[in-house]
Formats: structure tokens, sequence, C-alpha cells
């Protein structure tokens, strides 16, 4: 039982994601930025996002540092939220965090479920929530007041 | 020392048995627990004395004139008699009760030297202090221009002494250092430190937290200023903490919070303070937290404490001697004599992950930067895990421990 709620957080999506993250790294000519802090564990993410004139994820990239379920986190969610709209990522950050917290997330569009549900193994850890958390409070805080 | 004639040797295994939290499981396995460091758990007879005194003698202190009262007020005083024999003060005046540690030498910073410092006047500190021996003197930084002079440990965590003597200038107006490190484990030579300080006519504080729980102490002997203690680490209750200060010091501080207790007369235009250590203490302190640290004192002061070090000591090297089969693990902090907290780092496996894992196998090690993100900084890491031992720890707590890393490792790697 145990064991297996550790291999389901740590399963080799998690693990692969934290080890080769996915668009890390700054973003050139990024028009909002952000930096994501958690000062009890020290993880730091920072998410770069380039706006179009919609508001539509044109790009976005993160740096950060951490551990496994914070980067990973960060590198699910920037693989997923290139080339959304703010009301698509909305919908997909508020069904992340139901999903997280072991909450009813089917209003998740059925692609993107599936995509996070590999996160939904973090509910057994209410401590490591905001770990998962970390990069998409910061995402959004790059929208609303990181314009650079 | 002032050792009481009713010591008992020291046996392990039986001390084990005090504290019943140690017998549960969590996730279905028995509970390990190794973040004594952050705070100890309490023997039985602490919580049968808080409740044993609440339930008969408990009011509130120095107030009433009626019987309960005066029962409060006498275990209340008789509390900081304990203390003073603990720490072997010259008197219960000595003795300041406060919340903790932490507003222990934040009552030093705001009452005794913020009056004091001049811009440009220093603060001798080590790389190796908690926040709570930090931010206060930050706040001097902030408010009053005082400079902060940090002072390196070696590669191994020891302390230089050479280099905390060299620091101490003309400028200088006090010495901050803890006596034992929260995540290295190192224990400095406060007699030495105490001697060059005051060679130099510098006062010393000591960060106790973690001293205080592993080492004999003896303020007269070591000649220190300050000295501040946090019950809950010393097995005690939380929301109690003390500090020690030389008479001469407390004459000189200004009160800290202002309130009922530490006042001798308030009129309309005027208002005059009692003598310490009531100056300090203003408003109802903790007094059942009182009962539970003296009864908590009493405890670890009935054992031989050199015995109880020896077993400590036995834990951490046991331990040391165990993790060497990971060349994949690191280990911060090797000073010569250092008290039994073992702090690592892991390749590839961030500290979180690793607690993670092994809390599920039982085992509960702290992990991330300790209060002490200066300390990270000077070892290049962002966070470590902690195992920290007490008294009731046990050679089987270490090799799950061991187990447990082995499994993080299968699991993250």
């Amino acid at each position: 039982m145990t064991d297996h709620a550790l291999r389901e957080l740590y399963q080799e999506v998690i693990l692969d994601h934290s080890r080769h993250p996915r668009h890390y790294g700054v973003l050139e000519g990024a028009n909002h930025k952000a930096e994501g802090y958690n000062p009890l564990c020290g993880d730091k993410v920072t998410v770069y996002l380039q706006l179009d004139a919609e508001g539509r994820v044109a790009d976005i990239k993160f740096e950060g540092k951490g551990c496994a379920i914070s980067q990973a986190s960060a590198s699910m969610m920037v693989d997923m939220l290139k080339g959304r709209s703010q009301a698509e990522a909305e919908k997909l950050m508020t069904g992340f965090l139901h999903l997280v917290k072991g909450e009813d997330a089917s209003d998740l569009p059925e692609d993107d479920r599936e995509r996070l549900d590999v996160m939904g193994g973090i509910s057994e850890f209410p401590m490591r929530v905001k770990c998962a958390t970390l990069a998409w409070h910061t995402y959004k805080n790059a929208v609303e007041e990181g314009a650079q | 020392m002032n050792a009481p004639a009713n010591i008992k040797a020291f046996d392990a295994k039986a001390a084990r048995a005090d504290f019943e939290i140690l017998s549960r499981t969590v996730y279905g396995k028995p509970l390990v627990y190794l973040d004594s460091g952050a705070s100890a758990q309490k023997p039985r007879v602490v919580l049968d004395t808080m409740r044993d005194f609440a339930q008969t003698d408990y009011a509130n202190v120095h107030r009433g004139v009626h019987y309960l009262s005066a029962a409060a007020t006498d275990r209340y005083e008789a509390a900081r008699e304990t203390v003073a024999k603990f720490l072997n003060a010259p008197s219960v005046d000595n003795i300041v009760f406060t919340k903790g540690g932490t507003e222990a030498i934040n009552l030093v910073s705001y009452s005794w030297l913020a009056p004091l410092i001049q811009p440009g006047d220093e603060i001798v500190l080590t790389v190796m202090e908690h926040h709570s021996n930090i931010v206060p003197w930050h706040f001097l930084r902030e408010r009053a221009g005082a400079v902060l002079k940090w002072v390196d440990v070696r590669d191994d965590g020891s302390l230089d002494i050479e280099a905390l003597d060299a620091a101490i200038t003309p400028k200088t107006k006090l010495v901050a250092i803890t006596h034992m490190s929260n995540v290295l484990g190192t224990i400095t030579p406060l007699a030495d430190i105490v001697a060059r300080a005051h060679a130099k006519g510098v006062p010393v504080l000591v960060d106790g937290c973690q001293g205080a729980v592993h080492e004999i102490v003896d303020v007269q002997a070591l000649d220190v200023d300050f000295y501040a203690v946090t019950g809950h680490k010393l097995y005690g209750p939380t929301g109690i903490g003390v500090l020690y200060a030389k008479k001469a010091h407390l004459k000189a501080m200004r009160p800290f919070n202002g309130g009922g207790e530490m006042i001798r007369e308030v009129s309309k235009d005027r208002v005059t303070y009692a003598d310490p250590p009531a100056r300090f203490e203003a408003g109802t302190p903790p007094i059942i937290e009182s009962v539970g640290l003296a009864a908590a004192l009493d405890y670890l002061s009935g054992f031989d404490r050199a015995a109880v070090t020896a077993h400590e000591h036995d834990l951490l090297a046991y331990a040391r001697e165990q993790v060497r089969q990971f060349n994949w693990l690191r280990v911060i902090g090797d000073a010569p004599g250092k008290g039994a907290i073992l702090s690592f780092e892991a390749d590839g496996m961030h500290a979180h992950d690793l607690a993670t894992i092994l809390d599920r196998e039982g085992v509960a090690v702290r992990a991330g930067h300790h209060c002490a993100q200066v300390l990270m900084e000077r070892f290049d890491v962002a966070s470590t895990s902690r195992a920290s031992f007490a008294l009731y720890n046990n050679r089987a707590d270490v090799d799950a421990l061991v187990e447990g890393l082995a499994k993080a490792r299968s699991i993250l790697i």
C-alpha cells in the first residue's frame, strides 16, 4: 500500500520530467515573467511567458531548482500551456489544483486529464501539494502581475 | 557540578519506554523519530506533571492572594529555580522566562543591544547560526546601521577560532554564536571563545537551543553573558524558553513587552518597572509550561548526562559508519567531537523527495534549509536532509534510516 503510493507519486513520467525538463531556460523576448519560491523547502521556479495580443500563450519556458515534484510539475505545465488561450489555461489550472488535492477534476478536458493524471498521486501526500502547485501559481502571477 | 544525589545510570532502553509516542506506528510502520533537533518528544513525567498541576494547583501567578494563586506562584518560581540549577546560574534572578529561544535572543537584541548600537558598530556571527540568531541582528543592521561580521567554518564544519578572534575589533559590540549547530552538529569551544571576546571587552551571547540538550551547561564556568534556551527541544513543552543573562546586563536592559507584572507603579503620566527578571515577563507567562519544563529538566538531570551523551555519540558514529556504504551520499559536518546530528545530501535526490520516501517507511527526518540559509550557501547546497538523535533513539532507528535511504535510491534513481 505504502509502496504503491510512493511508486504512484514517483512514477517514471514524473522522474523523467524532473531529470529532463521540457522548455527549460530563459525565454528571449518574454513579455511576462514571475519568480516563485517556496521558503519551506527552497523550491524555486521562474516562468517566462510570451503572451500575444489576445493573451494566448505564444511561448513559455521555465527555470528552476528543487524537488522532483516541483520541477516535474513545472515541466509538464509549460509543455501543456503552450498555445493556450487564457480561458483554457485558467481551466487547466483549476482542474490541476483539484486533481492534486484529490478533488473532483472531471471538468478537465479528457486529453488534459489523461496527461495530468500522473500528478494525481500527489493527493496522497498533502505536505507535498505545494511543491506541485508552485509552478502554476507562478504562471498565474506572471500573467497577472509580471508584465515586463 | 551541581548534580543531584539521586542520579541514576542511563539505561537507553528503559528511557525509550518513557516516551509513549515512540510506540505508535505511522503508515503501518513503527515510528522512527529522527527529528528531535526540530522538537523532542516528551516523556510521560512531563505530560503527567503538567496535567497534575493544571488539575490541582493552577491559577494565575503573582496576582491573587488566594490559595491557588500562591500555589501556582510557588511552582512557577520553583521552575525558575530548577532552570537556574540546570544552567548553574548564580541566582534565580538571572533567569527570564520567554516564549522560546527565539524570543530570548530577540529580547537581547531589542532590550540590551539596540540602545547601545551606533552606526558602524559590529556584531560577530558565524555562518552556522540558526535564523533565530541572525535575523534579530539583521534588525539592528537595518534599523541602526550595525555591521554583521561573519566568521566562516572549515570544510568539516568546525569553527576556526583564530578567524573568530580576528573578527573581533574595537568596534565589536557582541559575539553571537551557537553552542551547537542545528545542521552540522558542531560544538563550539565556548570557554575559549568567551575568554578571547572578554579579553577585548566584548560580551558573548550563546544560542543554546541545541547545545543545552546535549552538553552540560555551566554558565558561570563558561562565563557567557547571555545563554538562550528553548523548552521543547529539551524534552519539555512548547511555548516556553529561557534567557540567562548576567545581572549587570539585565539591569541595563530596557523593557521589551509592556503590560501586567513587569511594572512597579503605573499612573497617568509615569511608569516605573519591576526589577529583573519580572521586568521582562509582561503578561501572564506560560505557567503550565514552566512546570513542564522543570519536569523535563529534572528528568534529563536525573540521568548521568555523560552517559546520555555517550549514547547519542554512539548512534551518530554508527550512522556515520553505516552511510559510508552509499557513495552517492555526502555528509555535511564532520567536526571533531560534534553532537548527534547527521546532515547529508544525496546525488540526484532532493531532500524533500528523500524525506517523503523515508516518511512512508516511518522514518521522520528534517529536510530543507533548517533555518540556516547562510550555512546552506556556505556549503553550496539548497537543502539537506537531517537525522538528529536524542536519548531515546537506538541502533534500530539508524538501521531503519539506512534501509529507507537505499529504498529512496531505488525509487528515485
